[in-house]
């Protein structure tokens, strides 16, 4: 039997033992092979030492590429893999995994990326990116012989949830989890649960009334046992990793006893304080202490101190008792396995730009706003008014893609404003029949089940669809009226129209305090300020963070279906960690090499994750393991070279680094 | 997508830099990748060597680098704030830096370049790559470098 047969996972290879690498170049179809000359560079590498045996596959990955690494691993006796492929974020497990079921340690594989860093980017420098490759390869060969074998380590899992955001993605992450049996805690900064879902009139494509479908969904989510609800609280700090993240919530003081209070809201009544409703959107007024809205879960009040001139009046009308003006801010620490961030969104602001006249014209407004005077529990009991007069429109002019689709705002398309615009134009014509509706649009995009025929719909009921973006909002000073000037495209002309009142369709924006969440969460963040999955087609809601999920428009612009979908799917990637109750982490960590440590303890302050620890009594360092998550900052800073990271360690960098520019070509 | 490589005449022009760029895993590793899968063009005079964050490169890599064929050395780290450490771009930051101090003495720091890109910054990550290479062409061949000629 061979070494490499022979050696068990994990088994150090006896020093000096000869390094038989096999190098297996993928052409990833035309991906890298239309680029680069696979054929010349498996040759060249061929050559050079220890290399035993390479093959050109042309998808590495299929099992018939598998099974030819594992065949050549019998065949040659290799004990060092090299696949020069695509990156290693795409297939390093399933090479890692292909290469230990022959017996070989997982880390004696080494990734060399020659699509994206090579191929992709050279397509035009046939030669150089050959001769790149052929570079990248070396470097892999020579660090490939330096590799040493480790254990991967499994971590417990703590079996509890923590989801941020409840919003409809977040509260059905929440139920699914709840349901197959684990704790849940949904954190929530407003104070109440239902997220932007709550606000909205009736939801295309099927116009169902939005909080008939999610009320009782808000109920179920306070009626389950295992969900813990922490509404008007806040995240403040996550530390740990994947199955063991301890986390500390703020709950932000509603001054008074959410135990005693029982949302009767006599509190409100007797409040002599009036502030624009946020909830809807500004419109109308609601006072300094209030109950959110009539389906808040919890139905809770809550002061808002900023605005509260403390005449105590409140407190006199509260028969339970539950005021309490001195109340200060609380926190609960969590220790959850998982981590689910279901932010949500905004919509954009048109306010700053003036887009299309609002803010400086009064019979502008956003569809959001539109949405609210629609709603029967709005400021106006659903009638659709003016805000310069409050009389009723008949002429109403829709504007799409109002912050998206814009270099200058946002270029993204956000997806779903075009069924908003669709449904607000129908629901107002079935209201009003005399009402007379046109959308000025880009692109009408309906792309799904139920959504085309919506929009036949409200072409049937008369909406008409002019396909243009304003020129030119101008108000009339006298009547108030909205005079827009509009190509229109499809007819080749200018039009000049008259409106009672022009509807903004503003797009989906990041959320306030996405950069917090981030930063907490240590995730990315997209071009579009976003944050970022862990691959935009096959881990979408995974993140790059083990043990961290995103669900809803937190990564992106979503409709309800949407978002539902990814909640649930969180859910399902979180019950993998939950119930199994491990976790597997990369083996990568500092060691010390005790004989060359002098104990100088420069290396202890450097470590972000206090994984360092002095032996007292040797006067040496020592890494603890479980804490240590192998950045290699320590290393960097050792003085004596006692430090090391496993899998990077310095002759293994410092053989890439010798090895990069050997073919260089110099011009003499 | 770039245009086809220009027609070169003199030596000078022919020469093509050598950087080596140090990126982290998680944030320019990533945004290299992103800079791919986009097919952002950019000079095939760069070479990415992974290490698990931009702190764990040591000054003696870079100094190792210059010495074995480096026109120019690249480090590049998630964003301050954003890594996946927590602080060690940080420390890499001041590493870098005081590196850049040493190799001033040496005329080489303009050879050394620190750079936050995050994974949606493909196209930053292309940029810098062009931008860098203009600079070293312009600043010409490392004089420091034991040149090794094809073998």
């Amino acid at each position: 039997m061979s070494d490499a047969k022979s050696a068990e996972k994990g088994v150090e290879l006896k020093i000096g033992e000869e390094k038989r690498v096999g190098v297996f170049v993928c052409e990833c179809g035309v991906n890298i092979g239309g680029v680069v000359n696979t054929k010349a560079v498996a040759e060249y590498i061929g050559t050079l030492p220890g290399v035993k045996v390479t093959s050109v596959n042309k998808f590495t990955c299929s099992d018939s590429g598998q099974a030819d690494i594992q065949a050549k691993i019998k065949e040659h006796n290799l004990n060092r893999v090299v696949v020069a492929a695509c990156s290693p974020k795409t297939h390093e497990p399933t090479f890692r995994a292909c290469i230990e079921e022959m017996g070989l340690n997982q880390y004696f594989l080494e990734f060399v990326n020659i699509r994206d860093h090579c191929s992709w980017i050279h397509m035009w420098e046939k030669e150089k990116a050959t001769e790149k490759a052929k570079d990248l390869i070396r470097m892999g060969v020579e660090r490939a012989k330096l590799l040493e074998p480790l254990q991967a380590s499994e971590v417990p899992v703590t079996d509890k949830a923590l989801i941020i955001g409840a919003g409809v993605a977040g509260m059905q992450s929440a139920l699914d989890l709840a349901d197959m049996g684990f704790q849940v805690y949904l954190v929530e900064k407003e104070p109440s649960i239902g997220g932007r879902m709550a606000r909205f009139d009736k939801v295309f494509p099927t116009n169902d009334c939005s909080i008939c479908i999610l009320g009782p969904k808000m109920v179920e989510v306070a009626r389950n046992k295992n969900i813990k609800i922490m509404s008007y609280s806040e995240v403040k700090a996550v530390e740990g990793y994947v199955g063991n993240f301890n986390v500390k919530i703020e709950h932000k003081p509603r001054y008074l006893d959410v135990a005693k209070c029982t949302g009767c809201a006599k509190c409100s009544e007797v409040c002599p304080v009036e502030v624009p409703y946020d909830f809807n959107e500004g419109f109308g007024t609601r006072k300094a202490i209030y109950v959110p809205f009539p389906q808040a879960v919890p139905l809770r009040a809550v002061l808002d101190k900023e605005n509260c001139i403390s005449c105590k009046a409140c407190a006199k009308a509260c028969q339970s008792g539950a005021i309490n003006y001195d109340m200060q801010p609380s926190f609960t620490d969590l220790n959850v396995g998982v981590i689910i961030g279901a932010v949500g969104f905004k919509t954009y602001d048109p306010e700053p730009r003036h887009d299309f006249g609002y803010g400086l014209y009064d019979n502008i407004i956003t569809a959001m706003e539109f949405e609210r005077l629609l709603n029967a529990a709005g400021p106006t009991g659903g009638h659709v008014v003016r805000p310069s007069d409050c009389k009723e429109p008949i002429r109403v002019g829709f504007v799409n893609c109002v912050g998206s689709r814009d270099k200058n705002t946002n270029i993204y398309c956000s997806g779903v404003c075009c069924m908003v615009t669709i449904k607000n134009a129908q629901l107002l014509k079935e209201k009003r029949p005399e009402t007379d509706q046109t959308i000025m649009y880009i692109d009408i995009r309906t792309p799904f089940r139920g959504y085309e025929e919506s929009y036949n719909r409200s072409r049937n009921l008369g909406v008409k669809f002019l396909r243009g973006r304003p020129v030119e909002v101008k108000e009339d000073p006298v009547t108030k009226n909205i005079k827009v000037r509009v190509e229109d495209t499809l007819a080749g002309e200018i039009r000049n129209l008259e409106f009672d009142l022009l509807v903004l369709a503003t797009g989906i924006v990041p959320n306030e305090g996405i950069g917090q969440i981030q930063q907490l969460l240590k995730l990315s963040k997209a071009a579009d300020g976003l944050l970022m999955e862990a691959h935009p087609k096959l881990k979408p809601v995974d993140t790059t963070i083990d043990g961290v999920f995103l669900a809803g428009c937190a990564s992106g612009p979503k409709d309800i279906p949407y978002a539902v979908s990814q909640g649930s799917a969180c859910a399902g990637r979180a019950t993998i960690l939950l119930k199994n109750k491990k976790a597997i982490t990369e083996g990568i960590t500092a060691v010390v090499n005790p004989d060359v440590c002098v104990g100088c303890e420069v290396c202890i302050p450097m470590c972000p994750f206090q994984a360092i620890k002095m032996d007292e009594k040797a006067g040496k360092a020592n890494v603890v393991k479980a804490l240590c998550k192998g950045c290699g900052t320590c290393v960097a800073a050792c003085p004596t070279g006692a430090l090391e990271q496993s899998h990077f360690k310095n002759n293994q960098i410092l053989a890439q680094i010798k090895n990069v520019f050997k073919f260089q070509e110099v011009a003499a | 997508m770039s245009e086809a490589p220009a027609v070169t005449t003199t030596k000078e022009e022919c020469w093509v830099p050598n950087i080596l760029a140090f990126a982290c895993n998680w944030c320019s590793y990533a945004g290299a990748d992103l800079a791919g899968v986009s097919r952002l063009q950019y000079p095939p005079t760069v070479k990415i060597l992974r290490v698990m964050c931009s702190s764990r490169v040591e000054p003696s890599f870079i100094l190792k680098a210059l010495k074995d064929g480096a026109d120019g050395v690249l480090i590049a780290g998630c964003h301050i704030g954003d890594c996946h450490y927590i602080d060690g771009n940080k420390n890499a930051e001041i590493r870098i830096n005081n590196t850049k101090k040493a190799l001033e003495k040496l005329g080489l720091d303009k050879r050394l370049r620190l750079e936050w890109i995050s994974a949606s910054e493909g196209l930053r990550f292309s940029e810098v790559i062009k931008e860098f290479t203009d600079e070293i062409k312009k600043l010409g061949q490392n004089p420091v470098k034991e040149v090794k000629v094809n073998e």
